[in-house]
């Protein structure tokens, strides 16, 4: 998922001074589960910028909505109605979504409530790590699933550096150095051999060197021109037919499962 | 005649020669060698440089010129190496995967080639987050492992890393790596050693060793895979210069373990001295740290595969001096110009 946490609240006043009608747009997808964007958090925000600019002496309207999945152009369409309204949406998406927005209104001032860190999970409670760079070119195969492109300080593709101490790593003790994690599970997954080849240098064209890559995966689902141009009810109709065209796997535990992660990671 | 054509003239006329630099023909007649270091200024002031030169150019083999260490800006390793080569002190130019892509890295070593350096410590680098520019975008292209295999390539199949052919030839170096017997996991630093012989490696210089048992283990592992005879392993020591640098060293440096009776020695050594009398203090200290040092040398040179000592004098080049003098290795041997 991709974790985000909200801007500090001086930070966004700045960046609203003088706005007098406001939507704060929230998301309910992966910044909703890190507490930055969500439903939840966006109703906070909302009172709390507008308490804050009665507090200034300013008068500031900040409305708020949610939608399930800001960086989709179509879950973001049903707004369309409503933004002349406002002088500013502040986005509570990851930077995804605000330019979802952004390029989806472009005549509307969109701004960004949070600061998007990086795609990893939660490790307990109230911690989130970064798990994946996205680089383009995984390298997973040969170190035992464990990423050091994301996770070692030095991008290190052929074994750990000296700064490894106690299996910790120096530029950050509190984090494990992830060499010292493959070496330790390297016997259990008979990765020896691999471990002692030299790797080649990576091909970091697929990553953030050659500037935005733009994938094409799927020539069958691949509609030129489709995307963001549908009108309300082919959305509608989009949303039935994927509903017909995937079934929701029958888990009867599905939601008891969801619970208990939740709260064994405190988010209950 | 220009450094670069001496370069391709010795191509022809020294093939038997990696690099023909000083350090490479004295491992191979089989000296005992002696490398030391020599740490830029932060500034451009060369005459820090040359002082420094001074100090220890009769001392050693070579002087590795540290390349921005601890992510501190200072004169460029391959700028002080050649400062270093016209006074008459070979250089080791240590090159980091920290600041320079491939493209840059390949360049800046044909660069220093042409200028007359032949020698190369490939490092990963000490991580900006250490040093006085926190804010700065490390580079990482390759990593160090991948480095040493990228100018083996280059000197002995005349090739880029991109896989085109350098006309007349690859830059000659003698190439270095580090080694750090005591970091974590303790139990695969000889194989990552065995791993940088694989990828090319010529010589290892290592991190500072107090702790003589524990390198021993590691030494005879090393031997035990044969690594001594397909690389020259230079062990790391360096002078302590006080109690307090011995404990910083020890407890913040991943990697340098100094035993508890080190630390003794060099505290005992301040007995009786009055604590008001810095001087006398530091002196003493002092003292104690260069005899202990030339102790370890010694002991180091018994050790099997063991081919010379990498001295780190850190900010200290003074020391350099009383220690190869102490420890009998001076005059260092005398093998005729370079290349």
């Amino acid at each position: 998922m991709i974790v985000a946490e909200q801007k500090p609240l001086p930070d966004l006043q700045r960046m609203l001074k003088g706005k007098k009608k406001v939507l704060a747009v929230g998301c309910g997808t992966c910044v909703s589960v890190c507490f930055a964007g969500g439903q939840k958090e966006t109703r906070g925000l909302a009172k709390a910028l507008q308490t804050a600019a009665a507090v200034d002496g300013e008068e500031m309207v900040v409305e708020e909505k949610t939608v399930q999945r800001q960086c989709v152009q179509e879950f973001i369409e049903p707004l369309e109605d409503d933004l002349s309204e406002y002088d500013a949406v502040l986005s509570l998406g990851c930077g995804v979504g605000v330019q979802t927005m952004a390029e989806r209104y472009p005549k509307t001032r969109v701004l960004p409530g949070l600061d998007t860190n990086f795609m990893g999970q939660p490790t307990e409670p109230g911690i989130w790590e970064e798990r994946c760079v996205g680089c383009g070119n995984c390298v997973l195969e040969y170190t035992g699933g464990l990423c050091p492109i994301t996770r070692c300080p030095k991008q290190l593709m052929n074994g750990p550096c000296g700064g490894s101490e106690n299996g910790m790593c120096e530029v950050d003790t509190s984090i494990p150095c992830i060499w010292a994690k493959i070496w330790d599970n390297s016997d259990n997954l008979n990765l020896m051999d691999m471990l002692m080849e030299v790797q080649p240098p990576k091909d970091w064209s697929t990553s953030r060197g050659g500037g935005m890559r733009r994938t094409v995966v799927r020539d069958d689902l691949h509609q030129p021109h489709a995307i963001g141009k549908a009108t309300k009810s082919e959305v509608e109709a989009m949303e039935t037919s994927e509903e017909d065209e995937v079934p929701t796997p029958e888990d009867p535990h599905a939601g008891e499962r969801e619970d208990a992660f939740l709260k064994e990671m405190g988010l209950a | 005649m220009t450094a670069h054509a001496n370069a391709l003239e010795n191509t022809e006329a020294a093939p038997m020669w990696k690099s023909g630099s000083n350090l490479e023909k004295i491992l191979a007649e089989g000296h005992f060698a002696v490398t030391g270091e020599l740490g830029p200024p932060k500034s451009m002031n060369t005459k820090l440089v040359h002082n420094k030169i001074d100090m220890i150019k009769d001392f050693v083999d070579a002087a590795n010129v540290t390349d921005n260490q601890t992510g501190i800006v200072r004169l460029s390793s391959i700028g002080t190496g050649i400062l270093m080569e016209q006074e008459g002190l070979e250089a080791v130019i240590q090159m980091t995967c920290r600041d320079r892509n491939r493209l840059a890295i390949q360049s800046d070593l044909m660069g220093a080639s042409v200028h007359g350096i032949r020698n190369v410590l490939c490092l990963s680098g000490d991580h900006q987050s250490f040093g006085n520019h926190r804010g700065a975008k490390n580079v990482h292209d390759v990593d160090s492992m991948q480095l040493i295999r990228m100018v083996q390539e280059m000197r002995d199949l005349n090739k880029f890393q991109g896989g085109e052919e350098i006309k007349g030839g690859g830059p000659r170096l003698f190439i270095g790596t580090a080694a750090s017997p005591f970091s974590s996991p303790i139990e695969m630093r000889p194989l990552r050693l065995a791993k940088k012989v694989a990828a090319g490696a010529d010589f290892a210089q290592s991190q500072m060793i107090f702790d003589m048992k524990l390198f021993k283990e590691y030494m005879k592992r090393v031997v035990d895979l044969g690594l001594h005879e397909k690389i020259s392993f230079l062990a790391g020591v360096g002078p302590l210069k006080s109690p307090v640098m011995a404990r910083f060293l020890h407890e913040q440096i991943p990697g340098i373990v100094v035993p508890e009776d080190c630390i003794e020695r060099i505290e005992d050594a301040g007995k009786g001295i009055d604590s008001d009398d810095k001087k006398a203090l530091q002196e003493a200290y002092r003292a104690e740290g260069i005899k202990l040092c030339i102790e370890q040398i010694q002991e180091v040179q018994e050790i099997e595969g063991v081919a010379g000592v990498h001295i780190m004098a850190i900010q200290w080049e003074a020391a350099i001096e009383p220690i190869v003098r102490g420890a009998g290795l001076y005059p260092r041997p005398n093998l005729g110009p370079t290349g």
